[in-house]
């Protein structure tokens, strides 16, 4: 488990590592280092040069910015679980990061890198998609945002350009009407998920609206289970369940019909929570 | 988790003044652990020491065609690049069989395959470089062209005359049977008043250790030695293999073995990328180091457990157990395992299912068959997982069946308290054992009837909690019944050196081996107790084989049963020693006098008349001022080997309380209690995390771990990722409980403690998921790993 060999560059500037990236095509970036390192060991991926983005100044920033909060891509699992700005106004993503691996993962692991990657399993984009957050990068045509409903687009693939840089999400502050709801089922705490799922909504009087949905651990990528969230904003939670048509693959850890029941059980879960007004 | 100290205080000649014996001292080497300064093989560096990386076969059966290894030599840092072929020049073939395991055959195993590779994962060629990743980097630029041939990967269908046989010399791929009848089983099932019948499934794991399996092999050409620095947990067997199969004698081969990370039985094996660095060695004449990493040992550490029993219980409708019958059936890997074989785990089945019961009836059945997944063998509490899961998920729904309480129908079978010695109907014989007590002792201690009340309530509100027990025998303290007389060079005894040094302190030396779980321990407060000095007076040296007593490490539950009551003879030798000599200089009678707290005591009184250090400077120094005649012999040796009965057995019962949610299938465990009886406690606290530590892997075994294959014979699952080992937030708080009953084969009276907790957990978590369930109607389950999927469609929910 030593990786092949590669050239590492310390990236000082975005430019510079835009710049690196688009010089070298088979370059990646290196952030926390927590899946990327572990695929290296195991020789399933052996880029000629990594890029370290660590000394790049200004991504490890969580701000609260006209409605909205941006999270750099350089903060760690660990800052992000212990901010108070994530606590008060991004409180889904607060709920959601104990269930992200453990503690010396969280460490080094940053929110960035999770986007990125993409783990059809992982809690973040799954959390990001139901928030219906945006993700901001870098590249050699300058800095653009991408709506989290066009970044999934297929097993660890995303819409970012291979030159591009992740430079942070940005989600909806939440406010007095805004309720979020997360669930997973996972056989040890840390693991990644046999499913999980990620939610938001707003309160509408006694009922909701914009209700979102976003199931991980059953697809390629995170999905939103449309029919179920219109089902929900109705306030019918059987015909939610009824309405999922996810369509997960057997894995080691379960098959798909566990997965779609599972999916069932966590709706009526996260429905509960999404129903609670905040506290 | 809460540590509780219930442990009884030991009253008998073992309480000395000054005994450490039945106390909770800390172990002596801690603060060298936890400072990071154990010598573990991982991090031995020698000078001009190369490494070597494997290329291990992606097939589970396939013809080798051919292997280019030019690319690969010219590699950066590349030293040499072996074939099988090339090394069986250096190494013979090994093949793992035992005399009294009568009919068991295995085919010649090579330290890496010629011809044929046997299952996913075995080695085809070896890169020997600089650094692990350079030889990493050449195992990418070897080319190897295999012919896949078929892959023999289900048991069941393995003997069918259809199926390739994978070892064509042996005729077919039949490794090992065994029947067993006793007493009158047909008549006893027919005068049943009820009979159930069921197949349980042991999932396939393995031992996952800490520390990686490591070697460092360092032959010397000048003096045509070879020294091994090895994780092993039998460095005197290891000595004996490497020696046999390098064509070298004993005295040309040290083994070293300090630190080990964790072992759990896997390190007492055979294993062939070791035999290869040991070869590569001698070939190059330079240090060679080996560590497996995770993804390797998957596929190369044993896996055990892999079982398929069918089974069957007849009871009277008072409860009376009449008969057991089983047929199990176990898939072990292409070879049976070098030297203690893979047909051990098999026989521990047939032996030992029923074992706790005075029921006379039994038959019982085992096929032992080849398969091309990576090889099974002994692993921690041998073939007691599997048996203690057969006759306890029988028991449990037996007791069901007959609508008596659980707890109950064993009172009524288990064999009485005063029926000792016995003998059980597969033949196993017990010298001392206390089911009645330690069941009495656990249902006081968890409160049975109160939970019952609370899990009625429960139940009331939908929530569905259950309770699970599991009696059991656990096979400890071996004599050379086990392996010895079926030819194997393993040896059951032990020994101790203990040496007075010139300031009065003591040295050890044992051949029990430190694996991480407190021999060292054990082994000094033997000797501070029986030779009478504080504990941190004592110093204890294991596994090297230059240099410690002739062992057998650690195995079996044996280290403290077998090297402490070596070492406790031999701290009682030295002190009579030395209270001769004390005698002479004081000029009064040895009998007189003691050692207590380092000092040598007027025997009565207690009132000091010399201090160690002052009589070993006479001795050491002026022994001229000793009278004519007095020559102080401050080093003595003794050993020990049990004698009277084959095994020292323990037993115990543990039990398991759990909810289930009936929703998702997941299974929360809420608490879990063990009372065991492994004779004189030496270290209470060693021994209860011995014991948590043992359940913990049993509940892995019920709950989490499996090595998944798929039909091509490709593991799906190796990696820690995806390999599920028990973790602490899953873990229920685990008490412990003790009875003392002494092995009157030994003065210190102690029968081992290690595997006990592994022995009963998966069974007692089986039982309480099926009581959680029974009254949703659902059918038992039986098949372990229980996963969320499992019970869901056990629920009818998918």
């Amino acid at each position: 488990m030593k990786p092949a060999p590669f050239a590492y560059r310390k990236a000082h500037s975005l430019d510079e590592a835009v710049a690196l990236m688009g010089q070298h095509k088979d370059a990646r970036l290196l952030a926390g280092g927590q899946s990327l390192i572990a695929t290296l060991n195991m020789r399933l991926s052996s880029p000629s040069l990594l890029v370290d983005i660590n000394g790049i100044s200004g991504l490890d920033r969580i701000e609260v910015k006209d409605g909205m909060v941006e999270i750099g891509a350089l903060v760690r699992h660990v800052q992000a679980e212990r901010s108070e700005t994530i606590a008060t106004v991004a409180p889904l993503i607060a709920r959601a990061m104990p269930h992200i691996a453990h503690a010396a993962i969280r460490n080094r692991g940053t929110v960035g890198g999770s986007i990125a990657f993409a783990d059809p399993a992982a809690e973040l984009p799954a959390c990001l998609l139901a928030l219906g957050g945006d993700v901001l990068a870098a590249g050699p045509a300058g800095r653009r945002t991408i709506k989290a409903d066009d970044f999934f687009k297929g097993l660890f693939e995303t819409a970012l350009e291979p030159d591009d840089v992740l430079t942070g999400i940005r989600v909806p502050a939440a406010d007095a009407n805004t309720r979020i709801g997360f669930a997973e089922l996972a056989r040890r705490h840390g693991d990644y998920a046999i499913v999980g799922l990620a939610a938001s909504a707003r309160a509408d009087g006694p009922k909701l609206k914009d209700v979102r949905l976003a199931f991980f651990g059953v697809g390629d990528t995170p999905l939103r289970a449309r029919a179920a969230e219109a089902a929900l904003a109705g306030g019918d939670v059987e015909a939610a369940v009824a309405a999922l048509d996810l369509a997960p693959h057997d894995d080691v850890q379960a098959s798909a019909d566990v997965k779609k029941h599972l999916a069932g059980v966590l709706l009526k879960r996260v429905a509960q929570q999404l129903m609670e007004p905040r506290a | 988790m809460k540590i509780t100290d219930d442990s009884p205080s030991v009253l008998s000649a073992l309480d000395r003044p000054n005994s450490y014996i039945g106390r909770s001292v800390p172990r002596p080497n801690l603060k060298r652990l936890t400072q990071g300064r154990g010598q573990y093989v991982s991090d031995v560096a020698l000078p001009r020491m190369a490494h070597v990386a494997f290329v291990r076969s992606p097939h589970a059966h396939a013809r080798i065609v051919s292997i280019a290894t030019e690319t690969a030599k010219k590699s950066p840092g590349v030293i040499a690049v072996v074939t099988g072929a090339e090394l069986a020049k250096v190494m013979t073939p090994w093949v793992g069989v035992l005399t009294h395991l009568k009919g068991l055959k295995s085919a010649p195993q090579h330290a890496i395959a010629v011809e044929r590779a046997c299952w996913q994962g075995e080695a085809v060629c070896a890169v020997v470089a600089r650094t692990r990743a350079e030889a990493e980097d050449g195992c990418e630029l070897v080319e190897v062209s295999y012919d896949p041939l078929p892959a023999v990967v289900d048991p069941e269908t393995a003997l069918d005359p259809t199926t390739p046989v994978i070892q064509p010399d042996l005729g077919d791929n039949l490794c090992f049977e065994r029947k067993l009848d006793a007493g009158a089983v047909d008549k006893a099932f027919a005068e049943s008043d009820a009979v159930v019948e069921t197949t349980f499934v042991c999932g396939r794991h393995t031992g996952v250790t800490n520390e990686p399996r490591a070697c460092v092999a360092d032959w010397n050409e000048g003096e045509q030695r070879m020294t091994v620095y090895h994780g092993t947990q039998a460095p005197h067997m290891m000595q004996d293999l490497f020696a046999k199969h390098l064509g070298l004698a004993h005295q040309q081969v040290r083994v070293l073995t300090k630190d080990v990370g964790g072992s759990f039985g896997i390190k007492v094996h055979t294993y062939a990328d070791e035999m290869a660095t040991v070869a590569l060695s001698k070939m190059l004449k330079r240090p060679v180091k080996f560590v497996a990493d995770r993804l390797e040992s998957f596929v190369t550490d044993i896996h055990a457990r892999d079982h398929r029993i069918k089974a069957k219980i007849g009871v009277k409708s008072d409860g009376t157990i009449t008969a057991f019958e089983i047929d199990d059936l176990t898939g072990i890997g292409p070879y049976s395992v070098y030297p203690r074989t893979s047909g051990i785990e098999a026989n521990q089945v047939v032996n030992l299912v029923g074992g706790p019961y005075s029921c006379p009836n039994y038959r019982a059945q085992t096929r032992v068959v080849f398969t091309n997944k990576n090889v099974m063998c002994q692993y921690r509490a041998v073939g007691h997982p599997i048996a203690v899961a057969v006759t306890e998920g029988l028991v449990e729904q037996a007791a069901a069946k007959i609508g008596m309480d659980p707890l109950e129908l064993r009172r009524r079978n288990l064999i009485a308290d005063d029926a000792y010695p016995c003998t059980s109907a597969a033949g196993l014989k017990f010298e001392k054992l206390s089911h009645h007590e330690a069941l009495a002792h656990l249902d006081a201690m968890m409160n049975y009837a109160g939970l019952r009340a609370e899990q009625a309530k429960l139940r009331q509100q939908g929530i569905y909690r259950g309770i699970g027990f599991a009696s059991f025998i656990e096979v400890t303290n071996p004599s050379a019944a086990f392996y010895g007389v079926g030819g194997a060079r393993i040896t059951s005894q032990d020994g101790a050196t203990v040496r007075l040094d010139a300031q009065g302190a003591v040295v050890v030396q044992t051949g029990v081996t430190e694996q991480g779980q407190g021999a060292e321990a054990v082994v000094a407060q033997c000797v501070a107790s029986s030779f009478g000095v504080p504990l941190d007076r004592v110093r204890v040296i294991t596994g090297d084989t230059d240099v410690t007593p002739y062992g057998g490490g650690t195995w079996a539950s044996r280290a403290a049963g077998i090297g402490g009551e070596a070492s406790w003879q031999a701290g009682k030798a030295l002190r009579a020693n030395v209270l001769a000599v004390a005698g002479s200089m004081l000029q009064t009678t040895p009998e007189t006098l003691d050692i207590r707290n380092g000092v040598v005591v007027d025997k009565t009184t207690g009132n000091e008349r010399l201090p160690l250090e002052e009589l070993a400077r006479v001795a050491y120094f002026r022994p001229d001022t000793l009278p004519a005649g007095i020559q102080a012999e401050l080093m003595v040796t003794r050993h020990y080997v049990p004698r009277a009965w084959p095994f020292a057995f323990t037993n115990g019962i543990q039990a398991s309380y759990l909810e289930v949610d009936t929703d998702s299938g997941f299974v929360k465990l809420l608490k879990h209690w063990c009372v065991e009886d492994c004779g004189t406690i030496i270290n209470p606290q060693l021994v209860d995390e011995q014991i948590r530590g043992g359940v913990v892997q049993g509940i892995g075994a019920a709950l989490f771990e499996q090595c998944l294959y798929d039909e091509r014979g490709q593991m799906l699952n190796g990696t820690m990722a995806d390999y599920l080992v028990p973790m602490a937030v899953e873990m229920p708080d685990i008490e412990c409980g003790h009875v003392v009953s002494p092995t009157a084969d030994s003065e210190l009276g102690a029968k081992g403690a290690g595997e006990a907790g592994t022995a009963g957990a998966p069974a007692s978590v089986m039982n309480a998921i099926n009581d959680a369930l029974r009254p949703l109607g659902a059918a038992p389950l039986t098949d372990m790993p229980f996963t969320p999927e499992k019970i869901l469609r056990a629920l009818g929910k998918v």
